[in-house]
């Protein structure tokens, strides 16, 4: 099996140099003094580091936190029923409900993004309706408020969540289930005792993904919040494009990248022995 | 003896595919039944259906005099071991042991109490904190019983529940599910294909076969006189001879061999295995096509292959099959 082991070498190659080393100059950069006209000083400094801990910044990075929780209850509120369907319904559906899942992803974010805001605009689809009918009478703000932000939010990253949970409910030995249900458990007894915990996993890969990815996310929040709404994604985005401080948008992004693998430590954690436990239980 | 279940002319269709033809069987209180088959043959449909998991095509089955076809399982008062015992994996013995309780609402002090003795009858009380995938084959085995009786069910299903475990140990929880079925007196229904554990476990044997009920009747009465030549054959091994315009069986134990001339049967010996307790001679028979099969005790062997020999039984041994 030598041939096995370096099989792998060219995505370890390819890692290195578009991942590991930029994210190295990242990291030094971070601990670096910003020029006058945006460029690097080759000077060691914290400033940038401390500045995270400014009430401002710290209280974009609340609310990018909250926005990411919300969010990830949200997303899992939608994303469990719909895969469990997907699980019970016929083959033939089941394929319908997971390409309606993943159609998103083959369209450009951009346009699908744009056209969420042909459809929630002060003049668009949903107003207009709305209007029409003469259940309101002037346009609601659908667009450009927090709300609107989670709700992008939710449509981008709804298959991540919909995906892990669906695998994992698709594993799920229904002789469990039949024992459950033989033992005295109601349908709902069942779902609550052993459905939800040995689908655990499932749901804490997709908890981790969606939270990650929305902890991060900028451009929902551009096009949806119409820059009304800043997100620490945004922040670091501007530092590096707009301010032109690179130092201190490396420093803001650390912090973003030790978060996530924190969080990422966290599910590997939790979901060892959810592992362990898969495995056995049969002989 | 009153009857717990009856099950009257019960059919159960899968896409037009009949797997249970029409069927009757009444079980007695108390009892343990054994429904016995080739796999394939409706034994497991047919436990399923008395436990709630499928629903019968037409008939009716009753638990204690009641009509239960469309109660679905967690209303019936009966519990089944399931054949690769489906342990919850995220709980440790003692919660799996006490899980029927929990969802009936009883009390944590009586669920504590119930699942102790439970776990005492199973020689499982040092292993109550492990989890299953921490456990052997037959402590898992252990684990699924006592889940089931700790809610004292009226019946306990069997399905198959030794079928994944060594001879040495299959055989000691044998015994184990036998002393407990009458320490208990539970109403034992329990599903195989191994004729010798139903044999050696039952006190009455349901013979499946092609989703029909072959013969009822007690070990004794099945290996003694079958109804069927499927009996005669599928339940140890039989010997057939044609006698005028008749079948007829003869066991391997009830043939004897002589080699100065006895009887009107003569053949050639073909084989002789040493299987332990006894040797089985291959015998092949003149004016018959299959092999006969005949058992002896090793010590009182002498014989060699391509032997000639004469062989003769007992009139009284001969079981009529048509």
């Amino acid at each position: 099996m030598k041939f096995g082991k370096y099989i792998i070498t060219p995505s370890i190659i390819w890692l290195i140099v578009f991942f590991l080393i930029p994210l190295l100059f990242i990291f030094k950069f971070a601990f670096m003094k910003n020029g006058m006209y945006g460029q690097i000083e080759n000077v060691i400094t914290f400033e940038n580091i401390t500045k995270v801990f400014d009430p401002l910044y710290l209280k974009v990075l609340w609310t990018t936190f909250w926005i990411a929780v919300v969010t990830t209850i949200i997303t899992l509120l939608i994303a469990y029923p719909y895969a469990y369907t997907a699980t019970v319904v016929s083959e033939k559906w089941q394929r319908m409900l997971l390409l309606f899942i993943t159609i998103p992803f083959w369209i450009n974010f951009l346009v699908r993004s744009y056209a969420l805001i042909v459809i929630f605009r002060s003049k668009g689809i949903i107003n207009t309706l709305l209007l029409k009918l003469g259940i309101i009478n002037e346009p609601l703000q659908l667009l450009y408020n927090m709300p609107s932000v989670i709700m992008g939010m939710v449509y981008t990253l709804l298959p991540f969540m919909v995906l892990p949970i669906f695998v994992a409910i698709e594993q799920l030995d229904h002789r469990k289930l039949d024992a459950a249900n033989d033992l005295g458990a109601t349908p709902f007894q069942t779902f609550f005792h052993v459905t939800l915990p040995l689908t655990m996993k499932g749901i804490f890969a997709g908890s981790i993904l969606v939270f990650v990815a929305s902890f991060g996310m900028f451009v929902v929040s551009d096009v949806m919040g119409g820059s009304k709404v800043a997100l620490i994604g945004n922040v670091i985005q501007n530092q590096f494009l707009g301010a032109r401080n690179w130092p201190f948008g490396s420093a803001l992004s650390i912090f973003l990248v030790i978060s996530s693998i924190g969080l990422i430590g966290l599910y590997y954690l939790a979901t060892k022995n959810i592992g362990a436990e898969k495995s056995g239980g049969e002989k | 003896m009153n009857n717990i279940i009856e099950i009257d002319e019960v059919v159960k269709e899968f896409n037009d595919n009949k797997v249970i033809l029409p069927l009757s069987l009444s079980i007695y209180s108390g009892e343990f039944l054994t429904i016995l088959g080739p796999s394939g043959c409706g034994k497991t449909t047919l436990l399923r259906m008395i436990a709630g998991f499928e629903e019968p095509s037409s008939g009716v089955i009753k638990l204690n005099g009641g009509v239960v076809n469309n109660l679905p399982p967690y209303k019936r008062d009966m519990n089944l071991v399931f054949q690769h015992y489906a342990l919850f994996p995220h709980m440790n013995v003692e919660k799996n042991i006490q899980f029927g309780l929990k969802m009936k609402g009883i009390s944590l002090a009586e669920q504590k109490t119930r699942a102790e003795e439970a776990m005492k009858l199973t020689q499982l009380t040092e292993f109550r904190s492990r989890k299953p995938h921490q456990l052997s084959g037959g402590q898992q085995q252990r684990v699924a019983i006592a889940r089931a009786i700790v809610n004292n069910p009226k019946v306990l299903l069997l399905d198959e529940p030794l079928g994944a475990l060594d001879f040495k140990l299959r055989k000691d929880l044998q015994r184990e599910l036998k002393n407990l079925q009458r320490e208990l007196g539970i109403t034992f229904i329990y599903v195989t294909h191994d004729q010798e554990e139903a044999m050696s476990m039952s006190d009455r044997i349901v013979v499946m076969n092609n989703g029909k009920i072959e013969q009822i009747g007690t070990p004794k009465e099945i290996y003694q006189n079958p109804a069927s030549k499927f009996v005669a054959s599928f339940i140890g091994e039989n010997n057939y001879f044609h006698k005028d315009d008749q079948l007829i069986a003869v066991r391997p134990e009830n043939i004897k061999i002589s080699q100065s001339p006895v009887g009107k049967h003569k053949g050639i010996i073909k084989d002789i295995e040493f299987v332990g307790t006894l040797n089985k001679i291959y015998i092949e028979l003149k004016g018959e096509e299959n092999t006969l099969i005949v058992y002896q005790m090793p010590d009182q062997t002498n014989l060699s292959r391509n032997e000639e020999v004469y062989i003769h039984w007992k009139l009284e041994d001969e079981v009529i099959m048509y």
